[in-house]
C-alpha cells in the first residue's frame, strides 16, 4: 500500500442494528493534513449524499493562511452537548458516549444547534439545515495521511452509524 | 450541477456588475480547455491588443471537476503580454474547486476596474472592492490582507499579483493560494492591466450527488488506484524534484544557461537533498490526496543575537532548474531563497531564472554591463539574483524592463540571441533532445506538458520525423480531453480514455462520454485555430543556437534533424488549424 490510511476495499457500513463498540471520531493527527478535502467530500458523498466540501460533518480549513497549517472542523464528541440543550424541538438528542443523534424530521432550521456548538462543528446550508458528525468513521479510511481516527472508547452502540438519519 | 449546457458568470470590472450566461456545447467543447476556447472565441478581440480592456481573462473547469479524485485543475485563458496571442495557463490550489461549488463552470473577467480591486464571487454574490491600498504589496502581504477582508476559510480560492504584475511585466504570474501559480505567460500582467490586484472565489454551494449506484463505486476504483497502487509514487515521494538526478545522469539538466547538461554539483540540488535538508512537509490541491505540493523551509538570521525568522516555499523540478541548475545556484536553501523572492514579487519563477541565467551569460560575455544589469551577475552568487529579481519584476530600467517582456526581446536589443535559452517562452527542465525542443517551441502553451516529447526522445534513438510529430500531434490531442476535464496532468496514467468515459457515464454526461475522440480533436483544432487568428506563424519561431550546440546522452543534437521536425510540426500545426469549425457558426447564447 502506497498511502497511509487508504485501505481499500474500505470497510463495508450497513444500517443494521447491531450492536458496535461505541466509537466517535477524532482528529489528533491534523498536523499532517494536506488540505485535500478527501474527508469532507467522502462524508458528504457516503453520508449525507451529497456533492459538497460543506454539508458535512468533518469541514477542513486552513488556521490562518496555508502556511499554517489545517485544522478539522468536526464535532468534538460532547457530553453533555451544548447543541442538545439549544435544540428547541428535540431534533438533537445525547448520543451515548458523547456527541449527537439528529432527527431531521424534527428539526425546524432554526440553527440553534449551530450558535450553540463552541468550537463551529455545524454547518448550517443556506436553508438552515444543519449537518453535523455522526461518528460514523466513514471519512477515515479517505484520509491519505491518516490524519483521522475512529476511536474505541469502551462501552457498546446500539445503533450502526451514529443512528442518524440524515 | 450536472448539466447539458455550460453556466458562465461574465464580470464586467467597469460597473462591477455581473451576468450569468448560459451556453450550449458541452457535447463539442467538454469543459476546460474546450470551454475557455469557446469562451475566448465569443469574447476574445483578435486584432486587439492583450492590454485592450475589453481582453477578457478566462477561468474554466471541467464536468468532473471535484467528482473525481485529482480532477482539480483550472484552465486560465488570455490573450497574452508575451506573444501577445492566445494563451492558456493551469493552476490548481484550491481554485477549480472553489468555482465548482461557486456553481460556475467558468468565470469571464472583461473590463478595467476604475481603481486597483478586489473581485469576490461565490453561489450567491458578486462584489469588486477598491485596494488601492496594495499598490505595490507583495503577494504574502496581498495574502494576508485578502484573508481578512473576506471570510470563508477553508473552502475560498485566493489568487492575487505582486508588483510584477501590477507593472505589466510579460513574466508576471498569478499566485494562487500561496503555493501554486497561474504561471507562464503573463496571466499577472493580464491582472495588471485590469487593475485587478485580487480574485477570491467562495465555494459556497453544495449539491446532488449524480443518480444511480455507479457514481460512488466509481470514485472508490479511482480513488483506491491512485492512494492503494505505486501509480502515483513518484508523485507522493520526492515529487518532481526526482527529475533532477534522473535528467542530470542522462546528460539531459540544463545547467549554467544550458552551456552543460550535467554537473556533479547538481546533485546537491537534486530531490533527494531537498527532501533531506528542507521538507518541511507537504500539501494538497482541494480534490487530491496525492499531495504533491513540496513545502521547502529557509530560515533567516534577521538580527542579532540569534534572532531568525522563516518561511516557507513550495518547490519542484521547474523551480529548482530555472533558479537552482541555470543560474548554478547549488544550496537548496539558496535555491528556495530565489524561487520566494520571485514568488513575492509575484514573477514566473521559470521565466524568471531562465531569464537570469541569460542575463547572466551575456555580462560575462560583454554584452551587457552592470549599467544595464545594476547588480553584478555571476553564476552561483544567490544574493544578487535575489537583488536581480526586484529590477525584473518592476521593470526600473529598460534592461529589465525588455527583459521581463522576454529574454529574445533583451537579446535583440542588447545582443546574445543565440544563447537565449528559449522555446517559445524560457524553456522548461529538460533537455532531452530534437523532439522536446520542437515539441516546446511550438506548443500551444509552450509548456513541456504540451505534449510527451521529453518522454518521446528518452524512448527513440531512431530519427523518424513522422513518427515524432505523430507522437506529439496524438499525444496532444489526447492531453486536451484531460485539459479538458480538468484533470491533474500528473493522474494521466490512471485518467485513460476509456476511464474518463466511464467517469463521464457516471456523472451523467452520456452524451460526452461517447464523443471523447471527435471532442479533443475539436478542442486541440480550436486552440490551434485560436492561436493562429491572434497572430501566431510557427515557421517564425526561432530555436536559439545554443540548442545546437546541446549533448544529451544521444550524442550531440542534430540540428538537421531539429530543422525538419519543426517544419514538419508547423505543417501539422496549420493543417489542425485550417481544419478547425469556428463555434460561433453553431452556438447559441441564451438568457441566464
Amino acid at each position: 500500500m502506497l498511502l497511509a490510511g487508504s485501505p481499500f476495499p474500505p470497510k463495508k457500513y450497513t444500517n443494521e442494528k447491531k450492536v458496535l463498540p461505541l466509537k466517535i471520531l477524532t482528529a489528533p493527527r491534523m498536523d499532517r493534513c494536506i488540505g485535500c478535502h478527501s474527508c469532507s467530500l467522502a462524508c458528504a458523498r457516503l453520508v449525507h449524499k451529497n456533492f459538497s466540501w460543506n454539508t458535512a460533518g468533518i469541514r477542513i480549513a486552513s488556521s490562518g493562511g496555508l502556511s499554517t497549517g489545517f485544522e478539522a472542523r468536526t464535532c468534538l464528541a460532547c457530553e453533555p452537548a451544548p447543541c442538545v440543550a439549544a435544540c428547541p424541538t428535540g431534533a438533537y438528542t445525547q448520543r451515548k458516549g458523547g456527541g449527537v443523534v439528529v432527527r431531521k424530521k424534527l428539526c425546524i432550521r432554526c440553527g440553534e444547534c449551530a450558535r450553540a456548538c463552541p468550537v463551529d462543528a455545524i454547518y448550517l446550508a443556506p436553508d438552515g439545515e444543519p449537518f453535523v458528525c455522526i461518528h460514523c468513521g466513514r471519512c477515515v479510511p479517505f484520509c491519505p495521511h491518516d490524519c483521522l481516527e475512529h476511536m474505541s472508547i469502551g462501552g457498546e452502540a446500539a445503533a450502526a452509524a451514529g443512528g442518524a438519519d440524515a | 450541477m450536472i448539466r447539458d449546457h455550460f453556466r458562465v458568470l461574465r464580470v464586467d470590472l467597469r460597473s462591477g456588475k455581473g451576468e450569468i450566461l448560459e451556453l450550449d456545447g458541452r457535447n463539442e467543447y467538454a469543459g476546460g480547455s474546450g470551454l475557455a476556447a469557446l469562451l475566448f472565441s465569443k469574447f476574445g478581440r483578435m486584432d486587439q491588443p492583450w492590454n485592450d480592456p475589453g481582453q477578457p481573462l478566462i477561468f474554466a473547469i471541467g464536468p468532473l471537476t471535484g467528482l473525481f479524485p485529482l480532477m482539480s485543475k483550472t484552465v486560465c485563458a488570455f490573450k497574452s503580454p508575451y506573444h501577445d496571442q492566445y494563451a492558456e495557463s493551469h493552476g490548481g490550489g484550491r481554485s477549480a474547486l472553489a468555482l465548482r461549488f461557486a456553481d460556475l463552470d467558468a468565470l469571464v473577467i472583461t473590463g478595467r476596474a476604475p481603481a486597483l480591486s478586489c473581485l469576490s464571487i461565490g453561489s450567491r454574490h458578486i462584489d469588486l472592492k477598491d485596494v488601492h491600498f496594495m499598490r505595490g504589496l507583495d503577494i504574502h502581504a496581498t495574502g494576508k490582507l485578502l484573508r481578512r477582508m473576506f471570510p470563508g476559510a477553508g473552502h475560498r480560492s485566493i489568487l492575487r499579483i505582486g508588483p510584477a504584475g501590477e507593472a505589466l511585466a510579460a513574466m508576471a504570474g498569478v499566485v494562487v493560494d500561496t503555493y501554486r501559480h497561474f504561471g507562464r505567460l503573463g496571466a499577472g500582467a493580464v491582472m495588471g492591466v485590469k487593475n485587478l490586484k485580487g480574485i477570491v472565489i467562495q465555494g459556497d454551494a453544495s449539491f446532488a450527488l449524480p443518480e444511480g449506484k455507479d457514481y460512488p463505486a466509481l470514485f472508490q476504483d479511482v480513488y483506491g488506484l491512485l492512494t492503494g497502487t505505486e501509480m502515483m509514487h513518484k508523485y507522493h515521494n520526492l515529487g518532481t524534484a526526482e527529475n533532477v538526478v534522473v535528467l542530470n545522469e542522462l546528460k539531459a539538466l540544463p545547467f549554467q544557461n544550458l552551456q552543460r547538461t550535467s554537473d556533479p554539483a547538481a546533485l546537491e540540488i537534486s530531490g533527494e537533498k531537498f527532501a533531506e535538508k528542507t521538507l518541511l512537509r507537504n500539501a494538497a490541491c482541494a480534490g487530491c490526496p496525492v499531495g504533491c505540493v513540496h513545502i521547502g523551509f529557509v530560515r533567516e538570521k534577521f538580527m542579532e543575537p540569534n534572532q531568525y525568522l522563516y518561511r516557507q516555499v513550495s518547490y519542484d523540478h521547474e523551480p529548482i532548474f530555472a533558479v537552482g541548475c541555470m543560474l548554478a545556484v547549488t544550496d537548496p536553501f539558496a535555491a528556495l531563497d530565489l524561487m520566494e523572492e520571485a514568488d513575492k514579487v509575484g514573477l514566473d519563477v521559470m521565466s524568471a531564472g531562465v531569464a537570469l541565467a541569460w542575463a547572466t551569460e551575456a555580462s560575462a560575455r560583454g554584452f551587457v554591463s552592470t549599467s544595464e544589469t545594476v547588480v553584478p551577475l555571476q553564476f552561483g552568487d544567490a544574493n544578487a539574483y535575489q537583488q536581480a529579481m526586484w529590477h525584473l519584476a518592476r521593470g526600473e530600467t529598460e534592461f529589465y524592463r525588455l527583459l521581463a517582456s522576454g529574454t529574445l526581446r533583451a537579446a535583440e536589443r542588447f545582443g546574445g540571441k543565440d544563447f537565449a535559452c528559449v522555446l517559445g517562452q524560457e524553456m522548461a527542465g529538460y533537455a532531452t533532445g530534437e523532439v522536446f525542443f520542437v515539441s516546446q517551441a511550438l506548443g500551444l502553451r509552450h509548456s513541456h506538458l504540451d505534449a510527451g516529447g521529453y518522454s518521446f526522445d528518452q524512448k527513440h534513438t531512431e530519427k523518424d520525423v513522422t513518427a515524432a510529430i505523430g507522437f506529439l500531434v496524438e499525444d496532444e490531442r489526447s492531453r486536451c480531453f484531460l485539459t479538458a476535464m480538468v484533470s491533474c496532468l500528473f493522474a494521466r496514467a490512471v485518467y485513460t480514455e476509456s476511464r474518463l468515459a466511464e467517469c463521464l457515464k457516471a456523472v451523467g454526461c452520456n452524451a460526452l462520454s461517447e464523443r471523447i475522440g471527435p471532442v479533443s480533436q475539436r478542442i486541440q483544432q480550436e486552440r490551434w485555430r485560436l492561436r493562429i487568428s491572434t497572430g501566431y506563424d510557427p515557421d517564425r519561431v526561432a530555436i536559439p543556437q545554443r540548442y545546437s550546440e546541446v549533448v544529451t546522452w544521444k550524442g550531440p543534437v542534430d540540428r538537421q534533424y531539429l530543422t525538419e521536425l519543426k517544419a514538419e510540426y508547423g505543417h501539422r500545426i496549420r493543417k489542425l488549424s485550417a481544419a478547425a469549425t469556428p463555434p460561433e457558426s453553431e452556438l447559441k447564447r441564451s438568457p441566464g
